[in-house]
């Protein structure tokens, strides 16, 4: 006897079990609709909402989407819940959690302490009855501030990642890419190569020339090649000056199974990396990637839908006290998200619930040629986020990422959000870029015309 | 295209960094914004991207130039029936429809005599890729393997196609061993790339992890004859080892060439 049922005009839609319910009620998406487990109308997704909506919030303690004894990540949620802070919401139903969040009691000190009392599939749920206004609201006012060489998450600012990407690791390619970023401003958040090898030299020699132009220059941020953790461990132990370890990560044990991870050697990369002690004004040295339909598409999701396991992922992420986690919301294909629609609602719900439960979220917004999406779908929800107080986009020349074959944010586009919405870089990153003469003096975000002293003589070699 | 002078375009004083990288760096700007010619040049490769996507296959004209070689060709459809819903379910991509069954089982050799290698041409997500590199390639590869030493599969024509379709098409075929010359996902600068996959035994399920893969394949990437070389090699190999997949590739990968990078460049050579 399913124990989920609600009653619109007299026709009784019932719900086998708790993520049945949670999946019906999801807005629609391509994802689900191809495991099979999304909503089978529009009537019966709103009779799951509604049906959502009275369910209290401490349901989710007592029955899991997946089981216990099966699954990592369900006994990290559990075991680790914070029952005291979860005290301040616990009386509370599905529908009255959002209302208060809405609320002027929830202001962002109470969000602040409510965040280990949650769990994702409480954010999850919550956010499923949430419009696009409440995602924003909500994330707005929650602020989750982490460090390394920088300051990440500080009130009217936001980061950028400097992502110069190069298809065959070229040192001078990914060095054009860097100088690039830099004079439009970029990459506080990280200075952050994906490899096209995983061979452990090609990292080193990345990671060697990293660190040696923060070093030259003097840039108060961090640097992370994004490589397997297993290979930045072995680099880490050949003497690599490594940052940020960085790993993809996703919401259930089997799915991370399928990423070659489990939470034990995630807390082995941390403590490598914590060992080498390189942060100077704070310790996060973790940067995690994740996505929606990343359990499905390894066949890891046991019948919970995507954005639920998305969720989870920020458990396994806020364990290990990450400087930067990213959603890369629309890399994984028009079979999970189908077009900009879709794509920008995930975006903003990753945002949201990473917020909500204490992860510092940045968004990688972004879109493959196979989607229905284009510029304009990236304008609208890098202006979505941006107004919701993202902690940091990605920066790409030009939006063309020539290594992985896909669209992202551009250091055009994070100058524009600057410019409309009166954002600012971190703190320190800020002072370097006046100071070495990329901002000018004085002003506020203006860019200066000629290449500071530093660069232009690096680049007179060239000639 | 150079703004002329006396337009609101602010250049970047780094456009020489360009010879270093296919990325589109020193772009310049209009205020902190992207310039009018950088924004239309970036909209044409993304339209030419996406028509490669949406472009369907030209079967008739493929099969016509096959046939004119003397080859044996015949066309196959996966079981999704339109793009639409080929891009939302990959599973329908990956298996033959009926009809096209039927048609392949006609054509199957005996239980006993089976074939070596089916040949597929896939349009996957960029028919350009097959219409462009696909005829080349074939005409490259096909001398490579005479007979008796090789007993091909007639060539097969897949559309709506994923590669795992290739597993389907060769069980259904009795080929021992797949080589689906398949679209790439185009990206923003390569809309007509065309990928290898090869696999031995394929059966349904086979994993990617039992393949091996040469991507890639056009004009300004991977040399056609370079191509054909290392998929020779990998056939060869395939059926001496009978196995394909990650322990065929550790063989063919060499990351020493990487290794020979120098691990310096402009911003480090320069004093300050």
């Amino acid at each position: 006897m399913p124990r989920y049922a609600h009653t619109v005009d007299g026709k009784r839609y019932r719900f086998a079990d708790l993520k049945s319910l949670l999946a019906k009620a999801t807005p629609a998406r391509s994802g689900d609709q191809l495991a099979g487990i999304a909503a089978g109308s529009d009537e019966e997704r709103v009779a799951a909402r509604m049906a959502l909506a009275e369910l209290p919030l401490a349901t989710f303690l007592d029955e899991v989407p997946i089981p216990y004894e099966q699954d990592e990540v369900t006994r990290l949620i559990i075991d680790e819940h914070d029952k005291t802070a979860f005290a301040a919401v616990s009386h509370l139903t599905v529908g009255d959690f959002r209302n208060w969040l809405l609320s002027e009691a929830a202001d962002e000190a109470a969000l602040a302490a409510l965040a280990p009392g949650l769990t994702p599939e409480m954010a999850a749920a919550v956010s499923k009855i949430m419009r696009v206004q409440d995602l924003i609201l909500v994330a707005k006012k929650c602020r989750v501030v982490t460090a390394f060489r920088n300051t990440i998450g500080l009130a009217g600012r936001m980061a950028t990642r400097l992502q110069p990407n190069h298809p065959t690791d070229d040192p001078a390619g990914v060095a054009a890419s860097i100088v690039d970023g830099l004079m439009y401003g970029c990459g506080d958040a990280v200075i952050g190569v994906n490899p096209a090898s995983d061979n452990v030299h090609t990292v080193t020699t990345l990671l060697r020339m990293l660190d040696a132009i923060i070093a030259k220059y003097r840039i108060p941020t961090q640097a992370c090649v994004l490589t397997h953790v297993t290979t930045t461990i072995e680099a880490i132990g050949r003497g690599a000056p490594v940052d940020l370890v960085f790993q993809s990560i996703a919401g259930t044990e089997s799915a991370n199974a399928g990423f070659g991870i489990n939470l034990a050697l995630l807390a082995e990369g941390r403590d490598a990396a914590l060992s080498l002690r390189r942060g100077t004004v704070g310790n996060h040295v973790m940067y995690f990637e994740t996505g929606q339909g990343s359990a499905l598409s390894a066949n890891a999701h046991h019948g919970v839908d995507q954005q639920t396991c998305e969720a989870r992922a920020y458990a396994v992420a806020r364990k290990f006290k990450p400087l930067l986690v990213n959603t890369v919301v629309g890399f994984i294909g028009p079979e999970y998200l189908y077009d900009g629609k879709q794509i920008t609602r995930a975006g903003l719900e990753d945002h949201f619930c990473g917020k909500l439960l204490g992860v510092p979220m940045g968004c990688d917004v972004c879109y493959t040629n196979h989607a229905e999406a284009d510029q304009d779908d990236m304008d609208a929800l890098l202006t979505l986020l941006a107004s919701a107080g993202v902690n940091y986009v990605m920066g790409v020349p030009g939006s063309d990422d020539v290594m992985l074959n896909y669209q992202s944010t551009s250091f055009h586009d994070a100058l524009y959000i600057r410019q409309v919405l009166g954002l600012r870089p971190a703190p320190e990153f800020e002072a370097w870029l006046r100071d070495i003469g990329i901002f000018v003096p004085g002003e506020a975000l203006a860019l200066t015309q000629d290449l500071p002293a530093p660069f232009r003589h690096a680049l007179a070699k060239l000639d | 295209m150079d703004e002329p002078a006396d337009t609101p375009v602010i250049p970047d004083a780094w456009a020489k960094l360009r010879r270093f990288t296919p990325a589109r760096i020193a772009l310049g700007r209009a205020g902190t914004s992207l310039p009018t010619q950088a924004q239309l040049d970036f909209q044409l490769a993304h339209a030419r991207a996406r028509d490669a996507v949406h472009h369907p296959l030209a079967t008739d004209v493929l099969r016509a130039a096959l046939a004119q070689r003397g080859h044996t060709v015949t066309t196959v459809h996966s079981a999704a029936p339109d793009r639409q819903t080929y891009l939302q379910r990959p599973d329908l991509g990956r298996r033959l429809d009926e009809t096209s069954r039927a048609t392949l089982a006609a054509l199957s050799a005996a239980d006993d005599a089976p074939f070596d290698v089916a040949f597929i041409l896939a349009d996957g997500l960029s028919a350009f890729a097959i219409e462009q590199n696909a005829l080349p390639f074939l005409d490259a590869m096909l001398p490579r393997l005479p007979a008796p030493a090789w007993k091909l599969a007639p060539l097969v024509i897949a559309t709506q196609s994923r590669v795992a379709l290739g597993d389907d098409i060769a069980v259904t075929l009795h080929a021992r061993m797949v080589a689906i010359l398949i679209g790439e996902r185009p990206g923003l600068s390569s809309p007509d790339s065309l990928g290898i996959y090869l696999t031995w035994q394929p059966r349904i399920g086979t994993t990617d992890a039992q393949r091996n893969c040469i991507s890639n394949i056009r004009r300004e990437g991977l040399d056609i004859d370079v191509a054909a070389d290392k998929l020779l090699w990998l056939m060869n190999e395939a059926r001496s080892r009978q196995l394909s997949g990650v322990s065929l590739k550790d063989d063919t990968q060499t990351p020493e060439e990487r290794l020979a990078t120098p691990a310096t460049n402009f911003l480090l050579d320069s004093r300050p």
